[in-house]
């Protein structure tokens, strides 16, 4: 097993003290380094928000792109090369607001590709607006009467929309969410894991405390995750309990496995070019 | 029939204009497809224009195609033949046709009106077709086979191209279609000819191939090394799409069809910077939507290749209508300092090479490259040589040195400003593609005044490179020390040579110049050009004059400008006319009266 000070990148994090994203990072480098993947062969992709600086503070290959956009970055890097891991990060504004229109189709097409969202319900870089997942009748800053919105569940969307694995964590779970992500890493297929991350400097709603009060985790009472209507109904269960872990896991070939051009095994940019052959197919048009 | 036998006929005298015109949904655009490929079989140059209806069912649709024994430059003039299925088709192009000409019609559908300056062929095609094969959409096959008979087009070829087309559907389907092209052969058989329209065997006889636009630039995209293509379906780039999707597979590629063009262009950054080619293809909404990712590209400094296949705007404006209307979207679209790479592909062939020196551009200088084609080229086919890739050397993207991985930097200052580009899997070789201000290693900046002008002057300095290549890639026609100038971008190469030569034969001291790089501006290459001229035209098929505007910037001149905005292609008489004009007022010392319009 590698160590994880290997996968601790150059620039240091410019998160609030107390940021949920501190335990993200740290359960990431925990899980790369269990799996013992070569920094050099995982690509962190992420959009725009707190939460998508982290490329920049793990030691790997990163892309920091535009805001909604890392899921689109994320599927060419790894179908233009899918020897590397790759991880597309981001936070609920990023993924579930802007993106939410990538996500909903990066489900579909189950690239083998780990999607982590740092869900603090709560535009943390513009200081405190109402995102995706803030809760009915919350007060920000751009709801000052509070949100008027039902709040998106990311677990129930991502099981409709076909994801192969849909865990969600909690920073405050550093352990176990390091085991949520080595699993979502290990599987083959795309795979989505929510974590709350309390932003201790604008939600003053969904606090550490909150969380702490509320979650359980769904393995401690022997939770089927192969149960596809049980995974739905828990993805809904929000209020005095709310579940944490793996809610579904199930084996679909992937994208990568169903295209012909890879049926090879060999990655896309590893493949010598056939050129040579063009001019035999030209004869089509003669 | 005297198919063979070309002694003493002046094969450059050979050049015909025939048009068909139906219902759509009905097999026009199929027919004139069949009868272009028959015409290029038989040796003929051909040259196609369609126009069809945004409406995939009903609406009216015509397919026309220029066929000559000499090379040709534009879709023609004066319609020869006419081949009209419904009384809606004669009316709309009737018009067109030239005085002498021929009109094919079906008599089941209605009757015209007589008119003595024309020659009448009338055929009940649809009660043939109903009563001799039991299919009522063989009449498009008779119809092919009245022409084939007619104008004495070698007959085997269009059964070979039935045989072809069918083959797949089973042998009652090729047999039915065999019947059909053989009832029309009989029908018109029986009437005697009375037009001297003789097309019998055309003078090539090398390979040449039949392509559209968007297929020679998709087979081009292979031969650069593309293989990765993301796209979303849009007029009238979806074929480029299409083809690939074929296409790839056969050469280890593939196409991803994504949710948007947003994501489109997102494919091509991940699978670009993760080491491999790949491109996207759309039309103006489509391109719209990639702006910000084109802001992603540049900053990150990453080679891409996006082809633009222009349509009317704005908005969704007249989808399958051709129009040069997004140079400037191409060339300052999104926001901040951002430095892109614009080409124009000209026609058939240049779509081949255009975009093999597109993916060079890109791969050379990180840079998305945009291929600006429109929907008169991308979608009319023309016959080309075989494409030769050998006649492009392909580049590659340059890649760090062992000295340079050991302290790397991913945007490292160099005297040619670009930097060596290291690829996911590379030991050491880690660095993050930063779409926010970063300096040479990569790392955020977003505080860093100086540093950010630093890095756009990088990112700026790649031009004069570029400039290098652009003033190469230009084409001149005519008199290369002109009195009156023709400068034009994209598909009106061929048409604006044309007129040229047109009005060269006329007497006047006119040349014509066409860059391919329209951003950098060939500016040595222009200015030179520009220097003798007394007046200089600018032929765009835009409302505005987006690069009349563009030239303006850099060149205190008077530029004359030739603004088509009906949603169609030049014709030659219509560019000759306009040299004419300025001609005359050169030389009566007279300024080009100056119609203003809001820029």
């Amino acid at each position: 097993m590698a160590q994880v000070k290997e996968y601790i990148g150059k620039v240091k994090p410019d998160w609030c003290a107390g940021c949920g994203d501190f335990g993200v990072l740290n359960a990431l480098q925990r899980a790369i380094a269990e799996l013992d993947i070569a920094p050099h062969n995982v690509q962190v992709v992420s959009g725009i928000g707190c939460s998508s600086n982290l490329p920049g503070f793990i030691n790997a290959y990163g892309f920091h792109g535009l805001h909604g956009r890392s899921l689109p970055v994320a599927s060419g890097a790894k179908l233009g090369n899918h020897d590397l891991t790759v991880i597309a990060t981001g936070g609920d504004g990023d993924g579930y607001g802007i993106g939410v229109g990538h996500f909903v189709h990066t489900c579909r097409r189950n690239i083998d590709m780990t999607y982590i969202v740092m869900d603090n319900q709560i535009y943390g870089l513009t200081t405190g607006q109402a995102s995706p997942t803030t809760e009915k009748d919350v007060r920000t800053k751009s709801t000052p009467e509070g949100t008027i919105e039902l709040a998106l569940s990311p677990i129930a969307l991502a099981l409709t929309c076909g994801a192969t694995y849909v865990a969600r964590g909690f920073s405050g779970e550093n352990l176990h969410l390091a085991q949520m992500m080595k699993g979502a890493i290990e599987h083959k297929g795309f795979a989505v894991v929510d974590v709350f991350s309390p932003c201790v400097t604008y939600n003053k709603h969904n606090t550490y405390p909150w969380f702490r009060e509320r979650v359980y985790k769904l393995e401690d009472e022997k939770h089927d995750t192969n149960d596809f209507r049980l995974a739905m109904e828990k993805s809904f269960e929000w209020g005095a309990r709310i579940p944490i872990g793996l809610f579904y896991k199930v084996d679909r070939p992937t994208y990568e496995d169903q295209e012909p051009a890879l049926r090879s095994g060999k990655a896309l940019s590893k493949q010598p070019l056939q050129r040579n052959d063009l001019a035999s197919f030209m004869e089509d048009f003669l | 029939m005297s198919s063979n036998s070309n002694a003493n006929r002046d094969l450059s005298a050979v050049d015909y204009v025939f048009r068909v015109g139906g219902e759509g949904g009905e097999g026009v655009i199929s027919t004139g497809e069949m009868l272009t490929v028959a015409l290029a079989r038989a040796g003929f140059e051909i040259y196609t224009f369609r126009t069809y209806p945004a409406e995939i069912k009903g609406g009216h649709a015509n397919y026309q195609v220029r066929a000559s024994g000499k090379l040709l430059l534009s879709y023609g003039a004066a319609v020869d033949v006419l081949l009209a299925f419904n009384e809606e088709a004669y009316q709309k192009h009737i018009k067109d046709v030239r005085p002498g000409g021929v009109v094919i019609y079906d008599s089941d559908s209605f009757t015209p009106p007589v008119n003595n300056a024309l020659i009448y062929y009338a055929v009940p095609m649809t009660s043939l077709a109903t009563e001799k094969i039991g299919v009522k959409l063989t009449k498009n096959i008779i119809a092919l086979g009245i022409c084939a008979q007619l104008f004495d087009l070698p007959f085997e070829t269009f059964q070979d191209l039935l045989k072809e087309k069918f083959t797949r559907k089973g042998e009652t389907v090729v047999q039915k279609n065999l019947q059909a092209l053989q009832v029309g052969a009989d029908y018109i058989k029986q009437q005697p000819k009375r037009d001297p329209i003789r097309m019998g065997r055309g003078p090539r006889q090398a390979k040449e191939l039949v392509l559209s636009g968007n297929e020679s630039l998709a087979l081009g995209a292979i031969a650069a090394g593309c293989r990765i293509y993301a796209g979303y379906p849009i007029t009238p780039a979806t074929d480029i799409m299409e083809f690939l999707a074929r296409e790839l597979p056969k050469l280890g590629g593939y196409v991803v069809q994504t949710e948007d063009e947003i994501s489109a262009m997102g494919v091509v950054l991940g699978a670009s910077f993760a080491g491999k080619k790949a491109m996207t293809g759309t039309s103006g909404p489509g391109f719209s939507l990639m702006t910000e990712m084109m802001g992603l590209a540049v900053v990150a400094e990453l080679p891409a290749v996006v082809v633009n296949v222009q349509r009317v705007g704005p908005s969704t404006g007249m989808p399958t209508k051709t129009e040069q209307g997004d140079l400037y979207l191409a060339m300052y679209g999104g926001h901040g300092n951002c430095p892109r790479i614009v080409m124009a592909l000209t026609s058939v062939e240049d779509c081949f090479y255009g975009i093999m020196r597109a993916f060079n551009i890109a791969e050379q200088f990180q840079m998305p490259v945009v291929v600006l084609s429109d929907a008169s080229l991308g979608h009319r086919k023309a016959t080309v040589p075989v494409p030769d890739p050998s006649k492009v050397t392909v580049i590659e993207r340059r890649k760090p040195s062992a000295d340079q991985m050991a302290n790397y930097k991913r945007y490292q200052f160099t005297p040619d400003h670009v930097s060596p580009m290291s690829i996911p899997g590379m030991e050491g070789g880690g660095y993050v593609a930063e779409g926010l201000e970063h300096n040479e290693s990569g790392y955020p900046a977003a505080s860093n005044h100086e540093n950010h002008l630093r890095l756009t002057q990088k990112r700026y300095g790649k031009f004069v490179a570029v400039e290098a290549i652009s003033n190469d890639l230009v084409r001149l026609y005519g008199d290369p020390h002109p009195e009156i100038g023709v400068i034009g971008w994209g598909a009106t190469e061929g048409v604006i040579r044309e007129a040229v030569e047109l009005a060269q034969a006329k007497g006047y001291s006119v040349g014509a110049l066409h860059p391919k790089i329209l951003y950098p501006l060939p500016l040595a290459k222009l200015s030179e050009f520009i220097k003798g001229t007394k007046a200089v035209i600018i032929p765009e098929v835009n409302y505005t004059g987006q690069f009349a505007t563009s030239l303006r910037k850099r060149f205190a001149i008077d530029f004359v400008q030739l603004n088509k905005c009906i949603g169609l292609p030049f014709t030659p008489k219509e560019i000759l006319d306009k040299i004419e004009e300025v001609a005359t007022n050169v030389h009566a010392n007279r300024r080009a009266a100056v119609v203003p319009v809001h820029l």
